[in-house]
């Protein structure tokens, strides 16, 4: 939450005399009525928040075999649900997701890198009717465009290539994101022509120019794109779905519907995928929470 | 050629360095016409290919009884018929757009409470506010996945032995036919509630102080500066929440697909779950490509009818 708190900060570091008027409630500080509701009311919160992440951490490392209870610690702390679960080939799930996960980020980032420069730093005939292209494709999720896309998947563009059964097959439909174009493009708008001028002075050439120029003052919103851009193609679940040959393609996140069949071992298994599942998130999401806030807020700031 | 000749970012520096000199003005400009689309050639084409292209033969297809060895047979617009006399499919909208309702209010409203408690600079909040969030950075199927535990509708399930110890009896959940869509909006509402917060926290922090000194000195209450000051400010924020929930809400598919898979007895089956099935399952792809049709279509009014409202809101 730092952009806001940053502001939050700021504006107490501000010669504020009466701390009433620091939220819209007017909590205040110190022992009052109000503040132990309000602690017990974030507890309630907390509670209901954060408790099902507890629930997946304990259960992974529970080896009891009723598959229907949850508990905050382990009944029987073990090992066996994570043995079982690597025995039940749920690394290889997770391999498929990061290859995806990887690679499919990389693609979407320069292919919203390359677009937005296009469309931000040049002045072109068609340029509204491009942006417009790229806008639309937000309206085409692959739920929306499924059915005919699993067909493309097999067989793309008449061509007889098939990406089924391949990361291909994931990696190329979340490519093109109209998000990451769009918040690219406006960011990219904002860089002063004075720059770019300059440095066309000195004969720096297109490509240059992306390079060492314009992408070194992009990373706000690279890293606005990255963290959205993980979050989007990680919560696949329907394009895996379809562009699986064999359940061995599945994404971890599609695998987890595999895991709970196991009856026999209780839902460590399982939960032993989700927390895997959990582990990129919550890595990306501690290390890059001021992208991530920042890419919220901006849309509730303008409007 | 004049029009072309005034790019961005020249047009105060010409003439050019003198290696650009001997192309001559009118070459320059047509490169500086070509370049852009040699930057735009990979997005567009991926474009084509994995959006537009699929999207047009979705079309297509809804016109057609799709038989893959027989060849393609004209329906006209037969497939639609079929959706809309399906009453699964009339099952299904009504489910749908229940479950966008209540998941897009209930949200709305539980994000702003939560914003409101949690306004603060202290270290602590910041913590809460923190993990909180969690659920919107989880992907949608471990959440499922998740939930569908916690609700086991079993004495021994999380859910039903913690209503146990609040003295309430055991509930059903996931596995009644009439609770079961109110408990996949209750997910619903805890996964998107945390981002709803941020938004609205952010519009709440860009409310000028000043306003709150000026109102105290009237002897305004709390309940008036909530009515008269915040919510007013939080108009835009919440027309974005709006916005973005009212068209994720239609093609809600994961949540439903894992928590209950339409189940029990069709009771939580969303549009896009029918039409997965009858496109895979029953491999009916010509009625399945209708309903998407159909799906995008609303999709399509919905985001031009908020635009407009958000607009007419600036204005």
């Amino acid at each position: 939450m730092s952009t806001v708190d940053d502001k939050l900060l700021a504006r107490a570091g501000r010669r504020q005399t009466d701390s009433r008027f620091d939220s819209a409630l007017g909590w205040q500080p110190g022992f009052r009525a109000s503040n132990a509701l309000r602690f017990g009311l974030c507890a309630i919160v907390l509670t209901i928040f954060a408790l099902p992440f507890v629930l997946v951490l304990s259960g992974a490392f529970d080896a009891q075999t009723d598959s229907t209870s949850l508990r905050l610690t382990p009944a029987v702390p073990s090992l066996l649900p994570l043995e079982t679960a690597i025995s039940q080939g749920v690394l290889g799930y997770f391999a498929n997701s990061l290859v995806i996960v990887g690679g499919g980020l990389v693609i979407q980032i320069a292919v919203a890198v390359l677009v937005s420069y296009a469309l931000a730093r040049h002045r072109f005939r068609g340029q509204a009717f491009v942006m417009l292209l790229f806008l639309m494709t937000m309206m085409l999720p692959e739920e929306i465009i499924a059915i005919p896309l699993s067909q493309v998947i097999g067989n793309v563009a008449g061509t007889g290539i098939s990406l089924r059964g391949t990361p291909w097959g994931v990696i190329l439909p979340v490519a093109v994101w109209g998000f990451s174009i769009l918040v690219m493009t406006e960011f990219m708008k904002e860089i002063p022509l004075e720059i770019e001028e300059a440095a066309r002075l000195d004969g720096v050439g297109e490509l240059r120019m992306l390079w060492s120029i314009i992408l070194p003052l992009c990373k706000p919103v690279l890293g606005v794109a990255t963290i959205f851009g993980f979050m989007m193609i990680w919560d696949q679940y329907l394009l895996p779905l379809i562009a699986a040959d064999t359940p061995d393609d599945y994404t971890l996140t599609v695998a987890l519907s595999l895991l709970r069949t196991d009856a026999r071992v209780g839902t460590g298994v399982l939960l032993v995928g989700a927390l895997l599942a959990l582990l990129p998130s919550l890595i990306i999401y501690l290390t890059m929470q001021r992208s991530l806030i920042r890419g919220i807020a901006s849309g509730a700031t303008k409007g | 050629m004049t029009t072309l000749s005034a790019p961005r970012g020249t047009s105060t520096l010409e003439p050019p360095r003198a290696v650009e000199v001997p192309s001559g003005g009118r070459w320059y400009a047509v490169r500086r016409q070509l370049v852009p689309w040699l930057f735009l050639i990979p997005g567009l084409g991926l474009a084509m290919l994995f959006k537009f292209g699929p999207m047009l033969e979705g079309v297509r297809m809804s016109f057609y009884k799709v038989q893959p060895f027989l060849g393609d047979e004209w329906l006209g617009l037969g497939n639609y018929a079929t959706v809309v006399g399906d009453p699964r499919f009339i099952d299904a909208l009504r489910h749908t757009l229940i479950l966008a309702a209540g998941t897009t209010l209930g949200a709305l409203v539980l994000g702003g409470l939560l914003a409101l408690l949690m306004e603060g600079t202290s270290r602590r909040l910041w913590v809460v506010r923190t993990a909180v969030f969690l659920p919107v950075v989880t992907a949608v199927a471990v959440v499922a996945e998740v939930w569908r535990i916690i609700l086991f509708p079993t004495e021994t399930g999380f859910a039903n032995q913690a209503l146990g110890v609040l003295g309430l009896p055991a509930q059903q959940f996931l596995s009644d036919p009439s609770s079961a869509l109110l408990w996949v909006m209750v997910v619903g509402i805890w996964t998107a509630a945390p981002y709803n917060m941020v938004i609205i926290l952010a519009g709440l922090v860009g409310i000028d102080r000043v306003l709150y000194e000026a109102a105290a000195v009237d002897g305004i209450t709390t309940r008036q500066r909530l009515r008269y000051i915040v919510l007013p400010a939080l108009r835009p924020a919440i027309s974005v929440v709006l916005t973005l929930a009212a068209i994720r809400a239609l093609r809600i598919f994961t949540e439903v697909y894992v928590l209950t898979g339409g189940g029990p007895a069709g009771s939580t089956e969303v549009w896009m779950t029918r039409t997965f099935s009858l496109g895979f399952d029953a491999n009916n792809l010509g009625v399945a490509s209708a309903a998407s049709v159909l799906l995008l279509i609303a999709t399509l009014l919905l985001t031009v009818v908020a635009r407009t409202l958000t607009r007419r809101k600036e204005a």
